[in-house]
């Protein structure tokens, strides 16, 4: 008679039972709530309204009309010319016509205060894939990237995840509106040497998530002394620069390069995306710009990992390169975004609530650390709690932006088409 | 008695094993050193010899899984992947010098090696033709492209498909299939469920419908390299390994261990076996991996296989099912050209031995993709298949990284979900590739040179054996080096995937009209002339 033995069942990798993916926190536990019970003006209007979620789609309008009049930018006309070539181009170069498209669009949205050369252009499936990418040339497991606090609570999983890099906090308060200083800088590179971590770079999203803030060329012109000083990498990711209110307030740090000629500029890394300012994650179009000929080499062969689909890069091509179109479209985005931000601000006020002051991105940086029974962080999450539940309302607590001041809240305004 | 001298001794044994390239060397000599320069009268004695001999043993033993080639081919094949940047804001030259100078950040060990130009004979071979590519009329002098398997015998119908039902605007009216309203904003990362369905029923088909596929256990993902990719990261930690039958496409040693630090541990396969994988090969090598203190996490298999493209048999398929069961490990099939099945056999899917027999589903994970099948590598579509709901969810996790672009999936989804143009396309496809291997191998059996017997896949397995001048891997490279700089066709060497037996090399045809292959011949014929060994 056989003797059935209980066969152990066969194990997973330690990547794949770890937590780091974060979805068991508030930020994506609020998105669970929206998503079981979604807000719909006529099906669901007592639904959970999505504002936790910072996606653009103030200006789909503009892309809509664009594709309509323009349909040879999504076709390969009739006969389908072109086609073949795209059909088996799987270069990780990518198409030159869309490096091209991306640096003139990254030039005009910086106002032409910057140049971009297409050639250190390397393309992603989203600025997720472009961080971790990165992420893993420039770090090695164990070692460290610094970031300012608070920060996009997915920089825990897409930086930290497959790679094994740590991450360092950088506090920052709200004392100087959360701005990054010097002390800061050099009191988080001595927090990493005490548990004996080797810092690799500094990380900072300008404009900032969640703060929707830009960062001043000041504190930018220090962030670069520091790393040169450290002789570590700078990685901005700079996906909300064509979400500023308006184009002067921003400053990218290519902008503080080309004012020093380009000296030293071999640690600075930029990421930028679609997803925001375009309103276009769906179409998963990311990408690294870097200044250091060994990343873009080692980024470009990594990017095998992580393409984008040639169609979609032939479509966004004619696109971005129309500049009238896109500087209309840059133009009216800023203009809409910033209409909101004063809705929601004013709105804000009228009930008594004050936001950090903002200049940038799709959402407001709120305090309403007077409404928390305790200043503590469990005093915020329950106040969250209470706000998904009663006010069928998902907002971003700080804690899980890893704010280091209780009650301030992160709150989206712009991935709603019509008025509310 | 140095190390040095030993390694100059281990160049001839008696079954050509890869030739390590020097780190390997170094990692075995530095803790020697330690031994060597004496920490005691006793050490000299007796442990040295020991020492020494046992990892000359472990040495001759040693399968390589890493770069093959410790004689790269002529200075003219390599081509730094960093001299076409431009330099413009960069002031430093940083071409093959390796890391920085003083004062420069540097960059991970990770990507230190990725960093590094090619030299396996694979890629630089692909950088060769990319340089100068053959045109019939523009280029005749290029180089022809035997390297890349690569599908364009059916792009006329799939071109056809793409204009009959492309609409001219994507933006249109509502109930138009392929307009991008609602896939602009962030869609699961794991792909719409509508490819997902759409895929599921195309695998079906492309199995000969007597398999069906859940879409819900599947994971899309940007092209089967990160589905490779993702099922390692998944399966194995850091340090662990798989084993691969040998020779596998070269591909999978970026694809499995670069990001993911595992090791890959080759089952030899031989020429005699017709390079099927056997039972005693995966003993043999899971032991070996055992030995050097590997833990084994699973098994990736190629069914139809690349590079030789034949098919495993249905009780070789069991074998592999009861041995992963006995060792308790992973199974990977990538089938992802299980609808380039051109020849009489017939292609058995792992999916279907586990819908008809009783064994242990949670251990197997199918790759697929329409790279090959469906000719469309530029739009980025791979799946992973699995049975594992853990695997699927992490796997869905990790396509955040790799996800495909919304419109193209939209677009797919159409068109596999056209059953009479898929069913012609499929049909069309197998014969046209049939068609080509005919002929493709007629011309070279004219030329003295046999072809593995195979039934699948966009490439033939050629023994040019007599051909090279030393039966060795430097023989082999010679070979390679002369039919791509003098032939001007670029074919993967053998050693680049890992074979154990010099001469063989792998042939895509898939690429060529019929006008081509006796061009094609003709210079490997030129080349031939020169390399027949004399007596």
């Amino acid at each position: 008679m056989a003797i059935e033995i209980e066969q152990p069942t066969v194990g997973l990798s330690k990547v794949a039972v770890s937590e780091t993916h974060g979805e068991d926190s508030p930020y994506f536990a609020g998105w669970k709530a929206y998503d079981e019970d979604p807000y719909d003006e006529s099906e669901n209007p007592s639904g959970v309204i999505q504002m936790g979620l910072a996606e653009n789609q103030v200006s789909f309008d503009l892309l809509e009309e664009y594709l309509e009049k323009h349909s040879e930018a999504s076709t390969w006309g009739k006969g389908a010319p072109g086609f073949r070539e795209h059909a088996l181009f799987q270069d990780y170069h990518g198409l030159k016509s869309f490096r091209q498209a991306i640096a003139s669009f990254m030039e005009q949205i910086r106002g032409g205060r910057a140049k971009f050369d297409p050639d250190r252009v390397v393309l992603t499936a989203g600025a997720t894939a472009a961080n971790e990418l990165l992420t893993f040339i420039l770090a090695d497991p164990g070692d460290a990237l610094l970031v300012p606090t608070p920060y996009y609570p997915g920089f825990d999983r897409d930086l930290r995840w497959r790679t094994g890099v740590k991450i360092v906090p950088i506090h920052c308060d709200s004392s100087n509106n959360f701005q990054v200083t010097p002390q800061a800088l050099e009191a988080a590179y001595k927090d990493a040497e005490v548990m004996n971590i080797k810092v690799r770079g500094v990380l900072i999203t300008n404009p900032s998530n969640p703060l929707g803030a830009t960062i001043q060329r000041s504190v930018l012109e220090e962030i670069l002394d520091f790393v040169t000083r450290k002789n570590i990498h700078l990685v901005s990711d700079e996906i909300y620069s064509g979400s500023a209110f308006s184009s002067s307030e921003f400053v990218s740090i290519a902008e503080i390069l080309e004012a020093r000629g380009y000296k030293d500029s071999e640690r600075v890394h930029i990421v930028y995306s679609l997803s925001k300012d375009l309103g276009l994650p769906g179409f998963r179009v990311g990408t690294i710009y870097s200044y250091n000929d060994k990343v873009v080499t080692t980024a470009r062969r990594m990017s095998s990992f992580t393409l984008i689909s040639s169609q979609t890069q032939h479509l966004l091509a004619s696109m971005l390169s129309d500049q009238e179109f896109t500087k209309n479209y840059i133009k009216i985005n800023r203009e809409r975004l910033r209409k909101r931000y004063e809705m929601i601000i004013e709105g804000l006020r009228n009930a008594g609530i004050e936001c950090l002051k903002g200049n940038a991105g799709l959402f407001c940086w709120m305090n309403l650390s007077p409404l928390l029974k305790t200043q503590t962080r469990e005093g915020e999450l329950t106040l969250w709690k209470s706000i998904i539940r009663d006010l069928k309302l998902n907002i971003s607590p700080g804690s899980s932006c890893h704010c280091s001041e209780p009650g301030w809240f992160r709150v989206c305004f712009a991935n709603m088409r019509s008025k509310r | 008695m140095t190390l040095t001298q030993i390694r100059t001794q281990s160049k001839e044994p008696e079954h050509p094993p890869r030739k390590p390239t020097g780190a390997t060397g170094m990692r075995l000599i530095v803790p020697l050193q330690g031994v060597v320069q004496g920490r005691g009268g006793l050490i000299l004695g007796s442990l040295i010899p020991c020492a020494l001999f046992y990892f000359f043993h472990l040495y001759l033993k040693r399968h390589r899984s890493a770069n093959p080639s410790s004689n790269p081919p002529s200075p003219s094949a390599s081509s730094p992947n960093l001299a076409d940047i431009p330099r413009t804001a960069s002031r430093s030259n940083l071409s093959s010098r390796g890391s920085f100078g003083p004062g420069r950040a540097s960059i991970s060990t990770r990507a230190m090696s990725i960093a590094k130009p090619n030299d396996s004979p694979y890629y630089i071979g692909l950088d060769k033709v990319s340089g100068n590519p053959y045109d019939r009329t523009s280029n005749p002098d290029g180089i022809i492209q035997l390297g890349l398997s690569e599908n364009r015998l059916c792009l006329d119908l799939i071109e056809k498909w793409m204009a009959k039902n492309l609409r001219d605007s994507i933006v249109g009216t509502d109930g138009d299939d392929l307009n991008i309203n609602g896939i602009t904003t962030y869609q699961p990362f794991d792909g719409l469920m509508e490819l997902k369905v759409a895929m599921a029923n195309f695998m079906s088909r492309v199995v000969g419908k007597v398999v069906s596929f859940d879409a819900s256990q599947m994971v899309l993902t940007a092209g089967a390299t990160p589905a490779v990719e993702i099922l390692s990261f998944c399966l194995a930690d850091h340090g662990n390994a798989f084993l691969v039958p040998t020779p596998y496409y070269p591909g999978f040693d970026r694809d499995m261990r670069w990001r993911t630090g595992v090791e890959l541990v080759p089952v030899h396969c031989r020429s005699t076996d017709n390079f099927i994988l056997s039972v005693t090969a995966l003993e043999q090598a899971y032991n070996h991996a055992r030995k050097r203190g590997l833990k084994v996490r699973g098994l990736l298999i190629s069914n139809p296989s690349n590079p030789v493209g034949n098919l495993l048999p249905r009780e070789r398929l069991f074998d592999i099912l009861n041995f992963a069961q006995e060792k308790n490990i992973h199974i990977i099939s990538d089938e992802i050209f299980a609808g380039s099945v051109y020849g009489e056999d017939e292609f058995v899917s792992m999916a279907q031995i586990l819908e008809e027999e009783d064994f242990d589903k949670n251990r197997v994970h199918i790759i697929y993709g329409l790279s090959k099948d469906l000719s469309l590598p530029g739009f980025r579509v791979g799946a992973i298949y699995s049975y594992n709901e853990n695997v699927l969810t992490a796997a869905k996790r990790l396509t955040r990284f790799s996800s495909i672009s919304a419109p193209s999936q939209r677009l797919l989804a159409s068109m596999l979900s056209d059953a009479s143009f898929i069913e012609e396309y499929i049909e069309t496809n197998k014969k046209r590739i049939g068609n080509i291997y005919g002929l493709f191998v007629e011309g070279f059996r004219r030329l003295g040179i046999r072809c593995m017997e195979s039934s699948a896949g966009l490439y033939c397995w050629a023994d040019m054996g007599k051909l090279i001048p030393s039966y060795s891997e430097k023989g082999e490279l010679d070979l390679w080096d002369k039919l791509l700089n003098i032939a001007k066709i670029n074919v993967t060497p053998g050693s680049a995937c890992h074979c154990i037996e010099p001469g063989w090399f792998r042939c895509c045809f898939t690429t060529l009209t019929e006008d081509d292959i006796p061009i094609v011949i003709e210079r490997i014929r030129k080349v031939a002339e020169t390399c027949k060994s004399p007596g």
